[in-house]
């Protein structure tokens, strides 16, 4: 067989390891094609709108449906009475998360209202028009209460509690105080200290959250038909809550149509579905609306950090100290936690550079805002943006270039396995190799000579860059020691069929991202049959492996491990039956381009459609002792690292019109290492639309919210989402370093984008702005934002 | 009948989809982008925002595109309409499809039908886009997910492609 | 998000659709391209008894040069003023303005009248209706009426237009070789309202302004001309002195109200930064 001493399957004839081919399930979705929830009727189906509560805090005085129940069409209306005898409601904490607290939460108001668009009551119809119109028609009396909706007072004695029993609106707190912080900062050449804004966003899927929920009371089966990563965390959640066999639940998840983070929760309006359908026996659609989005997809984000950095003469950083407060909603998100992207910013903050002094407090707090969660790049955006920041500071005071003073603070390429003050541990980094080739990319000597050529004429340009660290596949520390159900490990079946052809079967999911294509590229190298030949079938828990599904870039390095190994022992079981019908030493052959050849002259003996059809058809030409196993399965957890970090290095090049504030991107650069490059393609595509949807909150995109804890811009008009018109060119390169706690060496790749790119285009805009003093670092940077720092309004 | 009520009133109309005429009883509040979804079950024409910002919803109509969304299909009667699917049997796209998935210029593949149907309309109107031409003629569609340059790179090469210029 | 329901009427003459809206009664709504009206309904924000459809009125569409007039049809598209030759000839300042418009699939769909007749303050034509002094033919039951731009825009999202009535077409009058416009808007994102939009239009001959109508949008209820920032340049050449006093004289003409993304003092700020900017184009020609 070709895997002898010193030549890896990655590395075989016709590897599809490292190169970029088109994706199988593209050409569907360009012909209009795709299967997305919306898309599907169901016999008997029928649909949910509700009524919301407007108020951000409120008791539910009563509820009157008559005259909503009234208009023709509808079917029911549904209030939390309807539904407490049939399911139970859920915390949002985690045990490994220290004394995280959070109050129970139930699919429709209990009393009070937590949140403008909490659902209040749940409207079912023959249509989703009148669904709408009866929800107008629900008579919902509220007794307004005072709203916390500023999260620096949200912990005052004075601010009401939002929920009574939890005692104050504390959700989690985390300290970490590694070295001499205090000295560090007595003994400091410089101290850098700025307070920085990290504004509310969410996602804006361009597929809606939807979900068909479909219960069939005779055999008291659940399916579920979700646009959902984690198809089988939501079979779990379902079951349990609805108090059904966890067997008997069936989550399908075909195409989705972009999830970033924000189809990975629970929701209230999707669990009332799925109480709604066991409480009529028939079919029940919930698609939510792009108002019903804004209000009701988890948030981003929301920190205020007061943070400083103290460095020595030469330029190094002798520690970090900050303070994080994140506002959440009323609730901590369930399952995962609204206390993880406060945990992420403490873990990473300052992660690429070698200061052992490190201090920082995280408090988590709730709020009458929309909840908050984990949205593409946890924490990272904020953990980067803090000391990609200050690190800029510190080389602006000690007159150091941008790019030499992080040079000499990264943590040395000797130094690795390093564990970091905060206690992350990094297994092997390449931030050296990455900004060395970042700046050759860009041609950064030409950039500053351009820049300073152009301020002569009143131009100004700037440049920005920072480095980071980015948690890729994760091993059960990140939630399964917490006592979720969420598998952090993934298994691919994989099958070989009587044409010849393979069928992988893998527990990762496809969500746009390439999932399919990655696990098929990986499979055919490892079996060794063409592209053509390989069909992945994902997202439907009655067929695929338990698994987790798609978080914390998890997909490749995970389900793309679990393929390698299964295709290698389907290899291995494929040639011990070609041996037997070769009368051949499996030893002497191998599998290429879908048939059976002698491994040392690559003649071919056999095609694998002929292997299939002894094997399937004429078992009784085998030898007794012969049994052909032609489906495989394997399973991979990663282990020896709690995560398998990656890194990068990225650039910005804005122009700051200073007569209007209005900053204009030209162009981005990105050096990443995510390891093994499966599909170059991919990696790129991941990172570029990475890098925008890190550029869109910098820049445009807030969940503006009044006083009163009205969302004041939710709709697609008001809300800000980078458009084509605006957004740069992005330059990507890479520099492979694969992680050795897997054979295919892949880490993730899908958020280390949206990672960076904040705190790169804040860089550059005060780089633009360095002449007059001014320090920008309040999310996201509006024109009117840039003016007013330049103090012309 | 979708997004009425049985005691809604319905105007009959007749819409030529795809070259097909199809004639629907239909609520006067019925969107053209539901009725192509719900009526005559072409669901490639897809809703993002019911609010005309995303463009996922964007069809034909007598030869131009419009937001099928911020269009009632009660003011199509006798108006040909074109979707995503009927430009594909038609053909015309297929290299235009084609360059958006050697590009990999749709992750989710969501918004990909309108801004297929945006870009074919801007090389008919414009075979020479310049790189800004094309980011300007697609900024009325939103993509979340490629950050628009595979997207803005798989129109331009078809351009130069339909120009006889290699690529 | 599914609009309330309504009910609809297609009118095939002015005269039809007069006769609807009698019948209908104020709560009924004309719709022309829809482009305004269409999401306010989906997102209930408008919940019309009737909605009377114009959109096959041949007599309302059309641009034509009559004399010293451009007549242009309501229901005139914005992607058809875009193509037309003619109106980047005798109209130019609604060639520059019709790109500013949202998007295409917009402007294939949406009408001059309907955005008229919407009278959104931050919209492109009623500022340049105003810089041009153009007139708006209005059709009721008692016959036909003009109205001048000055007078057409009341307030948020209203206009002259009674209940009862229609907005038929629009009068332009005809550029002279000596006046020059430009047109020029601050928007976040491409195809986005300004933040604040300036149409202007003058005669500029040996390098003096005369007659110089700087119309401001979304700065108010509705479109602005600065008469005391005129009157300043007036007889002037293009100098910086002359653009600072004209951006000085601005405090007296605009009061902006904030919005969502901006301030009042923001706005008055982008306002002379359009003022200096147009004015140098102007002054280029």
């Amino acid at each position: 067989m070709s895997d002898r001493p010193g030549i890896s399957v990655l590395d075989r004839p016709n590897s599809y390891i490292g190169r970029t081919v088109e994706r199988p399930n593209a050409r569907r979705l360009v012909q209009g094609r795709g299967a997305f929830v919306d898309d599907m009727k169901l016999p008997r189906m029928v649909h949910l709108a509700f009524c919301r509560s407007p108020y951000a805090h409120a008791e539910v005085v009563s509820i009157d449906k008559a005259e909503a129940e009234a208009l023709p069409g509808v079917i029911r209306v549904v209030t939390m009475e309807d539904l407490k005898d049939i399911m139970t409601p859920w915390v949002g904490v985690l045990d490994h998360l220290k004394g995280i607290k959070s109050a129970e939460q139930w699919p429709l108001a209990n009393g009070k209202v937590h949140w403008q668009g909490e659902p209040v009551a749940a409207v079912v119809a023959t249509s989703r028009a009148i669904a709408e119109d009866a929800a107008d028609l629900v008579m919902v009396e509220y007794n307004e209460l005072p709203p916390v909706t500023d999260m620096m007072t949200a912990l005052d004695p004075e601010t009401p509690v939002i929920h009574k029993e939890l005692g104050d609106n504390l959700c989690f707190e985390r300290n970490v105080d590694e070295g001499d912080v205090d000295k560090a900062f007595a003994e400091a050449a410089f101290v850098a200290e700025e307070t920085m804004r990290f504004n509310r966003h969410t996602g804006v899927t361009m597929e809606p959250r939807a979900i068909i929920c479909d219960y069939n009371p005779a055999d008291e089966v659940l399916t579920l038909h979700m646009a959902v990563q984690c198809p089988h965390m939501s079979k779990n959640l379902y079951a349990k809550h609805l108090g059904l066999d966890e067997n008997k639940v069936r989550v399908i998840c075909k195409d989705v149509g972009g999830s970033f983070g924000i189809k990975i929760h629970t929701y209230s309006d999707e669990m009332a579905a799925g109480a709604i359908t066991v409480l009529l026996g028939r079919p029940v659609k919930f698609v939510a609306d792009r108002l019903e989005s804004f209000v009701t997809d988890i948030h981003a984000r929301d920190h205020v950090v007061k943070a400083r950095m103290a460095f020595n003469a030469e330029g190094e950083i002798t520690a970090l100290d900050m303070d994080d407060v994140t506002g959440i909603g009323p609730y901590s998100v369930y399952p995962r936690t609204s206390g993880i992207e406060a945990n992420q910013v403490v873990n990473l903050t300052g992660g690429p550079y070698k200061h052992r002094n490190y201090r920082c407090r995280a408090r988590v707090v709730f709020l009458n805002k929309n909840v908050m969660c984990q949205y593409r790049g946890v924490g990272h955006p904020i953990a980067v943006a803090i000391a990609e920041h200050l690190i800029d500071r510190g080389a602006v005071a000690l007159g150091l270039d941008p790019v030499e003073i992080r040079h000499r603070n990264f943590i040395p390429d000797d130094a690795y396995p390093y564990t970091a003050p905060s206690g992350a541990i990094y297994e092997r980094q390449s931030h050296h190799q990455c900004l060395d080739k970042l700046v050759e990319m860009m041609d950064y000597k030409g950039l500053r000579a351009e820049q300073a050529a152009l301020r002569e004429k009143g131009i100004y340009r700037g440049i920005g860059f920072v480095s980071l660290v980015e948690v890729t596949n994760p091993s059960p520390a990140f939630y399964g020691v917490g006592g979720a159900r969420i598998a952090s490990q993934d298994g691919c079946t994989i099958r070989l069929d009587p044409t010849g052809g393979i069928t992988c079967i893998t527990g990762v999911t496809e969500q746009g991202q390439g999932t399919e294509t990655i696990v098929a590229q990986i499979a055919a190298s490892a079996v060794g049959v063409s592209m053509d030949n390989v069909r992945v079938i994902t997202g439907d828990t009655d067929v695929v492996p338990y698994g987790g599904g798609t978080w914390a870039s998890r997909g490749a390095g995970i389900g793309g491990e679990a393929a390698l190994q299964a295709g290698k022992e389907l290899r291995k079981n494929i040639l011990k039956v070609a041996a037997t019908i070769l009368q051949s030493d499996p030893e002497a052959l191998d599998i290429r381009d879908g048939a059976i050849i002698d491994a040392d002259t690559g003649t071919e003996r056999m095609p694998l459609s002929e292997l299939g059809r002894i094997a399937y058809f004429r078992g009784d030409t085998l030898p007794h002792d012969v049994q052909p196993e032609l489906v495989v399965t394997r399973h991979f957890v990663s282990r020896g690292f709690p995560f398998v970090f990656t890194n990068a290095a990225h650039a910005c090049h804005v122009e700051v019109d200073i007569e209007t504030g209005m900053v204009k991107l030209l162009k981005y650069w990105v050096v990443e290492d995510c390891g093994t490059v499966i599909n170059p393609l991919l990696v790129e595509e991941q990172t570029r639309g990475g890098v925008v949807q890190g550029l869109g909150p910098a820049l445009f995109e807030e969940c503006l919210y009044s006083d009163e804890g009205q969302l004041q811009n939710g709709s697609m008009a008001d809300y800000l989402v980078p458009m084509a018109a605006e957004m740069p060119d992005i330059v990507v390169g890479h520099v492979e370093t694969p992680t050795a706690t897997s054979e295919l060496g892949a880490k993730g790749v899908g958020e280390a984008g949206t990672a960076g790119a904040p705190g790169a285009v804040m860089n550059a805009i005060n780089d633009a702005l360095g002449s007059f003093n001014v320090s920008l670092a309040d999310m996201p940077f509006t024109p009117e934002k840039v003016l007013r720092a330049l103090g012309k309004v | 009948m979708s997004g009425g009520n049985a005691m809604e009133k319905t105007y009959p109309v007749t819409v030529i989809v795809n070259g097909t005429p199809m004639t629907a009883l239909v609520p006067a509040r019925l969107t053209l982008a539901d009725f192509l979804r719900n009526e005559a079950e072409l669901t490639g024409t897809h809703v993002g925002c019911e609010h005309g910002v995303c463009g996922a919803c964007t069809v034909r109509v007598d030869g131009r595109t419009v937001r099928g969304c911020l269009t009632l299909a009660v003011q199509c009667d006798g108006a040909e309409v074109e979707t995503i699917e009927g430009a594909t049997e038609d053909g015309r796209i297929k290299d235009l499809q084609d360059a958006f998935i050697e590009r990999n210029a749709l992750q989710c593949g969501f918004c990909t039908p309108g801004f297929l149907m945006a870009a074919d309309e801007l090389l008919n109107d414009n075979p020479s886009p310049t790189r800004e031409e094309i980011r300007e003629h697609l900024s009325g569609n939103y993509c979340r997910c490629t950050g628009y340059q595979a997207i803005v790179e798989a129109v331009e090469m078809t351009a130069a492609r339909r120009r006889g210029e290699a690529q | 998000m599914k609009a309330p329901s309504f009910e609809y009427a297609k009118a095939e003459s002015v005269d039809e659709a007069l006769e609807l809206l009698g019948r209908f009664g104020d709560d009924a709504k004309v719709i022309a391209g829809g482009q305004s009206l269409v999401p306010a309904l989906n997102m209930r924000l408008a919940g019309p008894s009737a909605l009377i459809d114009i959109g096959a009125i041949g007599e309302l569409r059309g641009i034509k040069l009559d004399g010293a007039v451009m007549r242009i049809g309501a229901l005139t598209r914005h992607c058809e003023i875009m193509a037309s030759g003619e109106i980047a000839r005798h109209v130019p300042l609604l060639a520059k303005a019709v790109p500013n418009i949202a998007h295409e699939a917009i402007r294939n769909r949406g009408t001059i009248g309907g955005s008229l007749a919407n009278a959104d303050p931050a919209a492109e034509w009623p500022a340049c209706s105003l810089a041009l002094g153009a007139v708006m033919e209005i059709a009721g039951q008692n016959g036909r009426r003009k109205v001048s731009a000055a007078d057409f825009f009341q307030g948020y999202y209203t206009t002259a237009i009674e209940p009862d009535e229609i907005l038929i077409a629009i009068e332009f009058p005809v550029i002279s070789a000596d006046y020059r416009s430009a047109f020029m808007e601050l928007s976040r994102r491409k195809g986005d309202y300004a933040m604040v939009g300036l149409a202007a239009h003058a005669r500029v001959s040996g390098g003096v302004f005369n007659d110089v109508r700087l119309s401001f949008f979304n700065v108010a209820d509705r479109p602005v001309l600065a008469v005391s920032a005129a009157a300043v340049l007036e007889g002037k050449e293009m100098s910086v002195q002359a653009v600072e006093q004209a951006q000085q004289a601005l405090g007296d003409d605009l009061d902006p109200l904030g919005d969502l993304y901006c301030s009042p003092e923001y706005k008055i700020r982008l306002a002379r930064v359009l003022t200096g900017r147009v004015l140098s184009q102007l002054a280029a020609g």
